[in-house]
């Protein structure tokens, strides 16, 4: 009824105000993250590499985390999102804990928490800047999910993220199986990250694989992987054409 | 002044009308169309006898699959063979322009082409057209200097590496080769490997589908393996069949043999007139 209401409101929607509050660009980004569903529980696997736009600025950034006792994050895309994610979830942990009802937080309910809240940061455009794994063991029951940073979300045996949907799940497709021993779900996901540290410029050699069982959580110590250049192409690429390259 | 400008008849040619609003709308920000990849698995492997060539078969235009079964390795020479991917045209037209100067190379020299010629006509026949023909090629061959493999791309830059992949389906096939490949494989690995590639590439990748066609080039032998392997088949069979429904009833039939209509001039000079 009153016409001077709506145009304040109109203004404030796309409003200079507005621009300044809001994520346009990720700055320090991490790349992918893979998961897999193994025999005992979930196996995750991520560089520790934070990307400043084209130059590999940080060289030891833990992207996976636990939460609670039953599940493990793997974070790609803006790193201090994560860190604020980090904050949110920990804050939801501790107040699961204050009930002192003998429930905890499992995996589903902290994917769905996670889900709701890049979907209500998207929606008032100003999204967390990151695609999410979320995996964990409740009560013997396994549980893999995915979240992007638009609220996209599903749960499958084996999730990647970023540059990892492209290069590893193909990878995934053919060789994950039901009941994957611990050795052969560690090997699959350093085949996964080999071929990734090959053909995606922001991954670094040094990387950390995260297990999740009915018992607890483990997170390895930094390693890096084994790398093969010895092709014979490699070492003479102008045979028979001196000059081209 | 400008009412005589208005009453002259359109000239033909180009109409440059869009083109200042298309700049206008560059400075506000808009971000033109970039090269698309468009939709293929195109492979090639150097094994220790040879070279391997594999490609899926789908040819879309746009969102639709415009053919189902359609050849992506074309050939160059009798020992050279090309995988193209991008504009059908573009690839049809250089591989084909190519490979009929290499047969004039052939007549002039008295000897086998050699893959580095091949090479070098198509790079500099895509460099100066500065990446307008969208040509993205997999050149593999095998003459008297040995075996070899290149890429090929739109803007006329060039690598020789033992195995590579090019298209939209690339990173689904490159993630087997860099997890697979190794040096001196024999031909049945090589077959296998290239296969397990083009097929990563058709299921993981929306742009290509269809069948596996595979090329194995070796010394003095090439063996053009077209649809090696079809794991698309054509499952649903109508159970009702395929016949004229509702009781269409037939009242004549005549069938004319065409072949019949036409005389065959026996040993005439075709370009006679």
């Amino acid at each position: 009824m009153n016409v001077s209401d709506s145009t304040p409101a109109m203004n404030n929607l796309m409003g200079s105000e507005a621009d300044s509050q809001r994520t346009l660009y990720p700055y320090v980004t991490g790349t992918s993250v893979v998961g897999i569903k193994y025999k005992d529980g979930i196996l995750l696997a991520a560089d520790m590499g934070g990307s400043y736009g084209s130059t590999l600025r940080y060289k030891t950034v833990e992207r996976l985390k636990s939460v609670g006792k039953h599940s493990i994050i793997g974070a790609s895309g803006e790193i201090s999102d994560f860190q604020e994610i980090m904050r949110n979830l920990d804050d939801l942990i501790l107040y699961d804990n204050m009930w002192d009802d003998g429930n905890s937080f499992g995996p589903k309910e902290v994917h769905n928490y996670l889900t709701r809240m890049m979907y209500n940061r998207r929606n008032k455009f100003n999204p967390l800047w990151n695609s999410l794994v979320l995996g964990g063991v409740k009560n013997g029951q396994k549980y893999l999910g995915t979240v992007s940073m638009i609220g996209v979300h599903y749960e499958d045996n084996h999730v990647a993220t970023g540059f990892g949907n492209h290069l590893a799940r193909p990878l995934l497709r053919d060789e994950w199986h039901e009941n994957l021993t611990f050795e052969e779900g560690v090997k699959l996901l350093e085949k996964c990250m080999r071929v990734l540290l090959y053909r995606d410029r922001s991954a670094v050699n040094k990387l950390q694989i995260a297990k999740i069982t009915e018992e607890g959580v483990t997170i390895s110590q930094p390693y890096a992987l084994k790398t093969f250049w010895g092709f014979s192409a490699f070492q003479n690429p102008t045979a028979g054409a001196e000059g081209s390259w | 002044m400008s009412q005589i400008s208005e009453s002259m008849p359109p000239k033909g040619g180009f109409s440059f009308d869009l083109c200042k609003r298309n700049q206008m709308l560059v400075n506000k920000g808009l971000k033109q169309p970039s090269f698309l990849k468009t939709g293929t698995t195109i492979v090639g492997l150097v094994f220790q006898d040879g070279v391997i060539l594999g490609a899926d078969t789908r040819a879309t235009e746009g969102p639709i699959v415009a053919d189902k079964n359609c050849e992506k390795i074309h050939y160059m020479a009798p020992n050279i063979y090309c995988c193209g991917a991008g504009t059908a045209a573009d690839t049809e037209a250089v591989t084909d322009m190519v490979s009929s100067q290499l047969k004039l190379h052939r007549y002039h020299t008295g000897r086998e082409s050699r893959v580095v010629t091949a090479l070098t006509l198509l790079k500099s026949h895509l460099f100066s057209y500065q990446g307008h023909v969208s040509a993205a090629l997999v050149l593999g061959g095998v003459d008297v200097t040995g075996p070899h493999l290149h890429t090929i791309y739109p803007h006329g830059s060039t690598d020789t590496l033992p195995f590579a992949t090019m298209g939209s389906g690339s990173l689904a096939a490159m993630a087997v080769f860099e997890s697979k490949y190794r040096e001196g494989l024999t031909r049945d690995e090589g077959v296998k490997l290239v296969a397990e590639a083009i097929c990563s590439g058709i299921f993981n990748d929306l742009g290509s589908g269809s069948n596996v066609d595979v090329c194995v080039i070796t010394k003095g032998k090439k063996e053009y393996l077209r649809n090696y392997l079809t794991p698309n088949p054509r499952t649903y069979v109508s159970e009702k069949g395929y016949t004229f429904s509702k009781k269409t009833e037939v009242l004549h039939t005549k069938i004319t043999p065409l072949k019949e209509l036409v005389d065959v001039i026996d040993a005439g000079d075709a370009m006679e007139e």
